[in-house]
């Protein structure tokens, strides 16, 4: 006993070190498991409001800039309303009314990140403006992330460039579909895997989102095909996919709410438990 | 207690520096300057190791809350702080031996050796944790050399800049 005493009180300095070494290794796999409930999170109430300060100071430096984009954006919608308005005549037509259960609200980028492996952004709404869980997020370019968790206030954004993440896109051509990851070398670049050889490739071809998950709805662009190579092994694409949006300078985004998540997902786990 | 204050205080201002200011400094597109582990770097000298290596924590663990990056900045922290007394000891030789070494008194020599070593190590297992795999040996060296060369270059400046004047 007395001997177990000794060498814990001479190796005291060791046992620390490790004792909380092994604390952060737990937290960094606590990170890189998609899904769980993080403890270390910028989305707590003191780097939130520091990180809000910040930003208040800072949006004024780009506000012609965002101005710009919102103002193309503007001209862009009030296009497609005309020709939604030219369609109007019809009003039972299926085409029109089909996607009425995604709705958008507009929230803002507080803290954004690009350069890591595993980027986040962190965002100014919370569940109090009624942002949950698995709602997607764009901007008037193309697609920005998915909210991974929630404060009262603030929403922590998995960003598409984050290796833990897959979002089903396709090809908007031809509807061939894959899943949209990144290789953590270059913010403007993400990869769409698993196309089938089946489809037909040209560079410049558009990406848009699936429409497979329930998170975005279809057709939401996401970027262009820059290049592309057929694994002759397993006979499918990897295509590179240069994005419209630029993601090192995001601010004004659009949180996608879909409402009858819950319904359809219930059904999706209904049919795994079945099987 | 002046001493608590000093800590405090600079615990504060190179966690706002490193959040606010450096997180947005990206040269070249992908160079970060990483300055905050200073703050284990200035520990008094004659401080309790077992004490260096929780302030060591505290801080990592506050710069992982705002950049999302679960226990990356504190398992670097922690290291440095854990081979502290052995880097001081290479650097500084005998002084520190006989508990009679002031910072400053020492050459420029000594300071550089002391800073560069405790830099790279702190990169070197940072970035290695953030890839959390092999397959990205190569972003980790390029990487820590670089980004280890452009902390380093920051960190002499401030470290010049701030020296106490007595």
């Amino acid at each position: 006993m007395q001997q177990i005493f000794n060498f814990l009180v001479r190796f005291k300095t060791g046992l620390t070190f490790f004792l909380l070494f092994f604390v952060a290794i737990a937290l960094i796999i606590e990170a890189h498991s998609y899904h769980s409930s993080k403890w270390v999170s910028s989305t707590n109430f003191i780097s939130g409001s520091i990180y809000e300060a910040s930003y208040n100071v800072s949006e004024y430096f780009n506000l012609k800039s965002e101005n710009k984009k919102l103002s193309e954006e503007n001209a862009d919608l009030r296009n497609a309303l005309i020709n939604l308005q030219h369609n109007i005549d019809f009003p039972s037509d299926s085409l029109i009314t089909q996607n009425t259960s995604f709705k958008s609200f507009p929230a803002k980028i507080l803290a954004n990140s690009y350069a890591k492996k595993d980027n986040y952004l962190l965002l100014n709404k919370g569940s109090k403006d009624t942002v949950a869980e698995n709602m997607g997020v764009i901007s008037s370019k193309g697609i920005v992330g998915v909210i991974e968790e929630t404060s009262e206030s603030y929403a922590r954004i998995i960003s598409i460039l984050n290796s833990n993440i897959s979002i089903n896109a396709k090809l908007k051509k031809s509807n061939h579909f894959g899943s949209l990851v990144w290789d953590g070398k270059n913010p403007n670049l993400t990869q769409l895997i698993d196309v089938p050889r089946s489809a037909t490739i040209q560079k410049g071809d558009t990406i848009v989102t699936g429409g497979n998950s329930l998170i975005f709805p279809a057709n939401i662009p996401i970027g262009y095909v820059s290049n592309f190579d057929l694994n002759e092994n397993q006979g499918y694409y990897t295509i590179q996919v240069s994005l419209f949006n630029d993601m090192t300078s995001v601010e004004n985004v659009y949180v996608i709410q879909f409402n009858k998540q819950e319904e359809a997902s219930l059904l999706f786990q209904n049919n795994a438990s079945d099987e | 207690m002046n001493n608590y204050a000093v800590h405090g205080i600079r615990f504060i201002i190179l966690l706002l520096l490193q959040v606010l200011i450096l997180n947005n400094m990206l040269f070249m597109g992908f160079l970060k300057p990483y300055v905050y582990p200073l703050f284990v770097i200035l520990l008094p000298l004659n401080i309790n190791k077992i004490q260096a290596l929780f302030l060591a924590f505290v801080m990592g663990l506050s710069v992982d809350f705002f950049e999302n990056t679960g226990g990356v900045h504190a398992a670097a922290c922690l290291v440095i702080a854990f081979v502290r007394p052995l880097v001081l000891r290479f650097s500084f030789g005998i002084n520190y031996d006989y508990q009679t070494l002031k910072f400053y008194n020492e050459g420029f020599k000594q300071r550089f050796n002391y800073l560069a070593i405790m830099v790279f190590t702190h990169h070197l297992v940072m970035f290695a944790l953030e890839a959390f795999s092999l397959k990205h040996s190569l972003y980790i060296v390029k990487s820590t050399l670089l980004s280890g060369l452009f902390s380093l270059f920051l960190m002499l400046l401030f470290v010049q800049l701030i020296r106490n004047r007595k």
